[in-house]
């Protein structure tokens, strides 16, 4: 008991740091609850991922089997609930993630679960694990605590910590697949390469990018003139592509692009987690938005609070001018 | 195809100032304006082309007060045919199990070989109704949906997974998938089919008519709880830029250029 486990992800032959990130969490929590940092890895030709891991846990449940050459939710499901009932954790962490929201809900409606999606933060408080989450797209906190019995569920967000380097060695322990035959209701067909376009952003020094505050696609003539001044590639946040006034490959955020320039102008973008995953590693940040709660001024090193329809143009206007 | 596509309400709050009411539990949404939810409208108009293209139905679910309505009868005007709204105020919407136990129970005993839902609702971010909602029907699902081919007794689909990569997989159907925002180019609802709407069966319940015991889906029956509400604390480094618009811009402007950022 007190036990956390950890599900180790991983795609296309690569640990994704999420993993790390929740092990990190559940190393700091496990001795509050008297238990230990258990990362759960289910894949197929994993080896290295087991070695990379035990550097971060108490110890690595591990199964290596064909079966799961490629991630399906129904089977991890399936594996899940049969760890759960022969190892007895307090608390299951899975990212919240593509992979992890695909998976946990159904987990916790079928072991009856008292389950916390999109947890920021874990506190250790009256003998148990009490997770915060955010309501209204990062505008309020809130404390929520599982009122049922254990094991907790959590999906934890991405990239809300830094990882340390490797300190621990955590015995690793490799079992059988609890599940012998494939499934016929979900299937993995393939993998879809993300779309290339005619600018790699990600290799962009300027970047000018667009939020929904832009209102209408006509409007992008006026930051087209800004990006041309300053010699900046456009990019957006999703709700810039979805509404088509860019192209999807300059979507920036965790279901976009990641990029690193050297000036990133954020115009009309609220800062969504999923978009500040993306940018926030930019050397500067400009953000020009009317909201002043809004959660792109926490990674702001400028900040323009205002109409962007006002501080556009004259901004472009004085750029050109300065740069003669 | 029957096709059951789930809409909820939510507050637009990307430029509202959000407080927190005395309750501490709550917050203040005497100001906000409300709308379907961003990926719900896509996942309407995902219903409406998937009808289009091979018949049967679509229906609407929604889990939600008398307001709701208003949107209920803009998916009915795109072509859905029609809804059916849980008016309950003992549901729980804190707890997304709860509701997917709701939305299941107004599923359940009707035929259907699709359920669709947004991959997650704008106001609680927990991208799990959908997911829950698969298992409490007993069917397989997708999460994060952003391209869907009906097939024989089967659907195809595009997961949309991390930095813009997809993946392809394909379910038995019934099934549940939760769309992606961008999957399509929703419509607006066409005059002729807003006046239509009006006479579209829109069926209001509460728990007791889906049969449900209120303990499964209230907030004493809820296997988490809500303990407090709070506004985070923004750490912002930035450098404030002060003035009018103009001169804020002039600021910027400079020290772009001067301070070599650029
Ligand atoms: C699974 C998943 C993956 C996602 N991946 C991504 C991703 O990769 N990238 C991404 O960006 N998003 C992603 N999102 C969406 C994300 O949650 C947000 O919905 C999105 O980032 C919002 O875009 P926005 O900031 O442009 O729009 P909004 O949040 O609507 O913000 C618009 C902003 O413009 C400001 N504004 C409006 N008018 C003006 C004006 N006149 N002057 C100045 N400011 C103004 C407002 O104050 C507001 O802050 C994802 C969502 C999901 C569910
Ligand atoms: N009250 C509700 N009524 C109908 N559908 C809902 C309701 N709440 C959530 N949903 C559906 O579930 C999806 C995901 O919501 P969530 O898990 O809360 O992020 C939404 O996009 C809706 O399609």
């Amino acid at each position: 008991m007190g036990d956390i486990f950890v599900l180790a992800e991983h795609r296309q032959g690569e640990l994704r740091d999420i993993s790390l990130e929740m092990l990190t969490k559940a190393s700091e929590l496990a001795p509050k609850m008297g238990g230990e940092a258990v990362a759960v890895l289910i894949g197929s030709g994993v080896d290295s991922f087991a070695e990379k891991l035990a550097g971060y846990s108490d110890k690595v449940l591990y199964i290596d089997d064909p079966l799961f050459a490629d991630y399906n939710s129904e089977k991890y499901q399936k594996v899940l609930v049969e760890l759960l009932d022969s190892y007895k954790p307090e608390m299951v962490m899975i990212g919240h993630t593509t992979q992890g929201v695909d998976l946990a809900p159904a987990l916790a409606v079928e072991k009856k679960m008292p389950f916390v999606a999109d947890v920021i933060e874990i506190e250790h408080v009256d003998g148990k694990p009490r997770p915060v989450r955010q309501f209204y797209q990062g505008k309020v906190n809130a404390d929520i605590a599982f009122k049922g019995d254990a094991p907790y569920l959590i999906t934890f967000r991405e990239a809300t910590l830094e990882v340390p380097d490797a300190s621990k060695q955590g015995k690793v322990e490799k079992i059988d697949s609890p599940l012998k035959e494939d499934i016929e209701y979900r299937r993995f067909i393939e993998y879809v390469e993300a779309e290339v376009g005619e600018v790699d952003i990600t290799q962009s020094e300027i970047l000018v990018a667009v939020g929904r505050g832009v209102r209408e696609e006509k409007n992008m003539a006026m930051i087209e003139e800004l990006a041309k001044a300053i010699n900046a590639d456009i990019c957006g946040s999703r709700a810039a592509t979805d509404a088509g006034w860019l192209p999807h490959d300059r979507q920036v955020g965790t279901s976009g692009k990641t990029v690193k320039p050297k000036l990133y102008i954020a115009i009309g973008i609220s800062g969504a987690f999923q978009h500040l995953a993306g940018m926030k590693a930019a050397k500067t940040i400009v953000a020009i938005n009317k909201d002043p709660e809004a959660p792109i001024f926490t990674v702001a090193d400028f900040a323009i609070v205002d109409d962007l329809f006002k501080v556009v143009p004259k901004l472009t206007e004085k750029l050109i001018e300065l740069r003669g | 195809m029957n096709t059951f596509v789930c809409i909820k309400r939510v507050p637009d709050t990307s430029e509202a100032e959000v407080k927190v009411d005395a309750s501490g539990k709550d917050v203040d949404s005497s100001k906000f304006s409300f709308d379907i939810n961003d990926a719900d409208n896509y996942a309407v108009e995902e219903a409406v082309l998937i009808k289009e293209a091979k018949g049967g139905t679509a229906k609407v679910i929604c889990a939600g007060p008398q307001d709701a309505d208003v949107m209920i009868r803009m998916a009915l005007a795109k072509g859905c045919d029609s809804a059916i709204r849980i008016d309950d105020p003992r549901i729980n919407v804190l707890d997304p199990l709860q509701v997917a136990k709701v939305l299941a129970a107004a599923i359940k005993g009707q035929e259907f070989d699709l359920v669709l839902t947004g991959c997650m609702a704008n106001d609680d971010g927990a991208m799990a109704v959908g997911v829950a909602l698969a298992e409490e029907l007993g069917v397989p699902h997708a999460a994060m949906v952003k391209k869907v081919e009906v097939g024989d007794g089967k659907i195809k689909v595009q997961r949309e997974l991390e930095g813009g990569i997809g993946e392809v997989v394909e379910l038995t159907l019934p099934a549940v998938v939760t769309i992606q925002t961008g999957i399509n180019e929703p419509r607006y609802a066409p005059i002729r089919g807003i006046r239509q709407a009006q006479k579209k069966e829109l069926k209001v319940v509460t728990i007791d008519d889906l049969g449900l015991d209120e303990n499964e889906v209230n907030e004493a029956g809820s296997l988490i709880e809500l303990q407090k509400l709070y506004i985070p604390e923004v750490v912002s480094n930035a450098e404030i830029i002060e003035g009018e618009p103009e001169e804020k811009a002039e600021i910027m402007a400079t020290k772009l250029v001067k301070g070599g950022l650029l």
